[in-house]
């Protein structure tokens, strides 16, 4: 019986060698897909028992904190936002139940204190259990609350029914986003509940959780001029004093363009141009600079890709013209209509609010772009800096030259009597520079309008760059309903407000 | 050295790897070294020194690994259970000194194994008995669909550990009896085997009662086991692979049949198959107790927990078990057997926890461990000196190896998932029992096969010759 018995024993190892086979298989070979199974809860729960890190504004304001539930030995950390609505975007939402977005998405992994496998040893070594960092954010919230004020007031004493609006304010020197704005907002502690949140993205809510301010394009009407002027100077086929006629209609891509009220101006200078937001001279220009060197500005600035923002990039969206399927072109479009931020089916311009902050802070900045960011820095859970905001130069779109010159043509707008901007004033009169825009949306005749104010202050050593714009406006132009956001955002970043 | 010198050897790393185990869960838990885990391990010592110095005196050729293999199984389980709940190391600690009491009662008491073999017919009666027992109105219980356990006041019983020795047994001693005739008059007709009818009924009796495991008291696992053994002996006694051809092919014609009846049958078998898909219940809300998934969260947390340890494991006591705060459900029993992402940790699961927290290669060395116990016995059955003593070992040895099997099978997902303790790992009084008395019964055997022959002495037989 004995040579059975060995055969017996040679299939219970084949039995155990399977065994060992299959756990090898769970627990090495397929361990990644099990963890991402829907029905594995453990990542999420693991997760969850780590006390996220705080998130506050640069001047010290909480935005974001965690407190235990359930108590005990094993308590879960939960997220509340103590200031509401005000900082809903940008900073987004963590939840269990419903899913992260914005800041405490992009900074999960800090946020949640996520190790590397060699200071997880040695933390697990000497028991240190893991704990979120604290994040800095670039927000001023003096500056944020006033602009998320004069933004409502606005849409409200001038938008239509649902409409909403945003408000970028950039450190032009550091790329510090000082205020992010997009309204209508919406309260994440709310957003806890699926229910809620289901709510809120649904059709007729008024879309309060896309972010405008990074994610809408709208299209820019006249705050495209400056990109226009700029890549004319900087390539240098053009002065600030090439003359062309400012008359109207004239014919722009086979198609007659008129001016703002079919006003008439004789043999202007591009300052002029630019003071008064003459569309047939900025058309010319246009047109006569080509797509290939227009595409090449647009890109320089940072236009056909997302923004280089610390942010989800399913939040973002690129700027630049888009074809009526909704596709960023860089051919075959109306170049000239492009250039004063219209367009056609073949290609319309359409820029986020953010993009449109970067091309005000290029210029302020002396022609280098520096690149945005939401975090000034992070502190680990006993106070020591582990991350600081060190300033990066992303691009630099035009010269020092063409800067300065902008600078000067963007402060006639302001400051001329005969500028689109001229009742505008900010911090006791200290001058500023500026460029309105107000695009018509849909069929003219129904007046429905997309005004946008662009502008840094003060002109001479800017401190702040800011871009404010309402959606579907009745009867709005850019410097009398986006001018007043943008000025009392100055007034507020420059300590006089 | 002598192979009763090997093994107190052989105790030592055992009474360490307990004592690091402990302290090592005692810190986690605590984050201090108390002498606790240095009791822990004296006490393991102590009452392993015990066994080895009864069965010095009592079994003084028996196998030497036997004992410290088994033993360490029994530390790498309290370990677990500690890990746990201190409670329920506590209390399977004095399960594994009641058992290694019954070991050296059993080994006192049967003296000459061989006598069990006139009781076969009894003993084959009683452990049919015990199966039925949970079925029985007042002391049985159902668990997830199974009849698994009676309920004699405080304590609760799984009478198909101890049934599995008892069949073994049986079936042991009939087929070292009538081996010769199941081969001999075997007749060929149409190219198959045709065992001789008259002697092959009893063993169609015992087909049979595992089938019924199957209906009456729907315990898959033990039925994969009981039958395993089965063929083994099968194979072992007549060397005929066609009869286990035929017999495997039996059990699957029946096992089908029967799934596609029993609804807790057929839900076991399709969540094995169909682990991930939304609802492979076929249990209806009623059919199902209160709290209960038909099982299909089990497996999936099973391999969940394995998908943490990864190749060295979280460490002991890092990996995630009790739920906390508001995942906890609301909980009338006491943790682990409520409020645990792992269901059955201490039972069942043990295995998906070992791997969760020592990795792979924890899990590996486990079975290897098995492994090693199941050389032992089958080496214990090819020194034995009859065909009563070879059957008996191989059929302990192949009925523990397959217990394992069937279970980390089932953890795995290699076979359906089935409620059967792993040996000396799961938390469990009738376990530890039932391999204690199967552990007493192969050392026997092992001393029998080891002892030295007498040295042939011819003056004796000379006498008898002689004429009256």
């Amino acid at each position: 019986m004995n040579s059975p018995i060995t055969k017996l024993y040679a299939l219970m190892l084949v039995l155990f060698a399977a065994l060992v086979g299959f756990t090898s298989y769970w627990a090495v070979f397929d361990s990644n897909t099990l963890k991402d199974e829907t029905a594995n809860r453990r990542p999420l729960i693991e997760e969850q028992q780590v006390r996220r890190g705080l998130i506050k504004t640069a001047d010290g304001v909480t935005v974001a904190e965690s407190h235990p539930e359930g108590g005990g030995k094993n308590p879960v950390y939960v997220r509340d936002y103590p200031q509401g609505s005000l900082y809903g975007h940008p900073v987004g939402y963590s939840f269990v139940q419903t899913g992260q977005t914005g800041i405490e998405k992009s900074e999960n992994a800090v946020l949640a204190g996520e190790r590397n496998e060699f200071t997880s040893i040695l933390d697990q070594l000497r028991s240190v259990p893991q704990e979120g960092q604290n994040v800095t954010l670039t927000i001023d919230s003096h500056i944020q609350q006033v602009a998320t004020q004069a933004l409502q007031q606005e849409i409200a004493s001038n938008g239509i029914q649902g409409a909403g609006g945003a408000v970028v304010a950039l450190d032009p020197s550091t790329g510090a986003v000082k205020a992010m704005v997009s309204q209508p907002g919406f309260d994440p502690n709310t957003v806890k509940d699926q229910g809620v949140l289901e709510r809120l993205n649904s059709q007729g809510s008024g879309a309060p959780l896309v972010n405008r301010a990074t994610q809408s394009v709208y299209p820019p009407g006249s705050t495209m001029k400056v990109v226009t002027a700029a890549a004319a100077l900087d390539s240098g086929q053009f002065t600030p004093n090439s003359v062309l006629s400012g008359h109207s209609p004239q014919n722009i891509g086979g198609v007659p363009l008129f001016n703002a009220g079919g006003e008439e101006f004789g043999n202007i200078d591009m300052t002029t141009a630019l003071t008064a937001s003459v569309n047939t001279y900025f058309a010319q220009v246009g047109e006569q600079l080509g797509t290939g060197t227009m595409v090449e500005y647009m890109k320089r600035f940072g236009f056909y890709s997302d923004p280089a923002l610390d942010y989800p990039s399913d939040e973002m969206a690129p700027s630049g013209p888009y074809n009526s399927s909704g596709s960023l072109v860089t051919s075959n479009f109306d170049v000239g209509r492009v250039a004063i931020g219209q367009g056609g089916a073949e290609g319309q311009d359409l820029t986020t609010p953010l993009q449109m902050a970067e091309v005000a802070a290029t210029v302020a900045d002396g022609g280098k772009l520096m690149q945005p960011t939401f975090v000034q820095q992070v502190t680990d859970p006993d106070g020591r800096v582990t991350q600081k905001l060190s300033p990066h130069v992303q691009a630099t779109p035009i010269s020092p030259q063409t800067a300065s010159e902008l600078t000067d043509m963007m402060t006639h707008v302001t400051q001329d009597p005969e500028g689109t901007a001229a009742g505008l004033t900010v911090a006791g009169g200290v001058p500023f520079a500026g460029k309105t825009g107000t695009a018509e949306i849909g069929d003219p005749a129904d007046g429905i309008n997309q005004p946008w104010f662009i502008a840094f202050a003060p002109a001479q050593d800017p401190k702040i760059a800011v871009a404010a714009t309402i959606e579907r406006c009745q009867g709005c132009f850019g410097a009398e309903v986006a001018g007043p956001v943008v000025t009392q955002v100055i007034d507020a970043a420059l300590g006089s407000g | 050295m002598s192979a009763r010198n090997r093994e107190l050897l052989a105790l030592i790393p055992v009474a360490i790897l307990v004592t690091a185990g402990f302290t090592a869960v005692f810190i986690v838990e605590s984050s201090q070294i108390g002498d606790i885990s240095l009791i822990y391990g004296g006490y393991f010592l102590a009452v392993c020194v015990g066994v080895h110095l009864f069965i010095r005196v009592r079994l003084p050729y028996a196998d030497p690994y036997l004992f410290p293999l088994c033993a360490l199984l029994a530390a790498i389980g309290l370990v677990m259970l500690f890990r746990i709940n201190d409670d329920l190391a506590l209390k399977q600690a004095s399960i594994f000194v009641g058992g290694a009491v019954l070991l050296a009662l059993t080994i006192l008491f049967v003296r000459d194994y061989h006598a069990l073999q006139r009781y076969r017919y009894l003993i084959a009666t009683g452990g049919i008995l015990l199966l039925m027992a949970p079925r029985l109105p007042g002391i049985g219980a159902q668990v997830n669909g199974a009849y698994l356990g009676i309920n004699l006041g405080p304590f609760s019983f799984q009478p198909a550990e101890i049934a599995k020795i008892c069949i073994v047994i049986f079936l042991a001693s009939y087929l070292a009896e009538k081996r010769e005739l199941l081969t001999v008059a075997a007749r060929r007709v149409a190219g198959l085997t045709i065992p001789p009818i008259k002697h092959f009924g009893p063993l169609l009796v015992v087909w049979g009662a595992t089938m019924i495991m199957l209906i009456y008291i729907r315990d898959l696992g033990s039925s994969l086991m009981f039958f395993g053994a089965f063929l083994a002996l099968l194979y072992v006694a007549t060397a005929r692979l066609s009869y286990v051809i035929t017999g495997l092919a039996l059990f699957l014609v029946g096992a089908t049949l029967i799934a596609s009846q029993i609804t807790h049958v057929r839900d076991r078998v399709d969540i094995w198959q169909n682990t991930f898909d939304k609802n492979p219940c076929h249990l209806t809300k009623q059919e199902l107790h209160a709290g209960e998934d038909c099982g299909v969260g089990q497996i999936q947390q099973s391999l969940f927990a394995q998908a943490d340890g990864g190749l060295f494991g979280q460490g002991l006591g890092e990996s995630l078990l009790k739920l906390p705060g508001p995942f906890a459900p609301n909980c009338q029993q006491p943790f682990p057997d409520c409020g645990s992402i792992l269901p059955a940790p201490h039972t069942d699961e043990i295995y998906a926890l070992i791997v969760a927290e020592l990795g792979l290669f924890g899990g590996a060395a486990l079975i290897v461990v098995y492994a090693l116990i199941a050389a032992r016995g089958f080496k214990t059955a090819v020194m034995a000196r009859d065909g009563f003593s070879k059957l008996l070992a191989t059929g302990l040895t192949a009925v523990f190896a397959l217990q394992a099997v069937v279970i980390i099978g089932g953890v795995v997902k290699f076979i359906p998932l089935t409620g059967v303790t792993l040996p000396f790992v799961s938390f469990g009084g009738s376990s530890v029992i039932a391999n204690m008395i199967l552990l007493a019964l192969l050392l026997m055997i092992s001393n029998d096969a080891r002892r030295p022959l007498p040295p042939p002495r011819e003056a004796e037989p000379m006498l008898e010759e002689l004429p009256a």
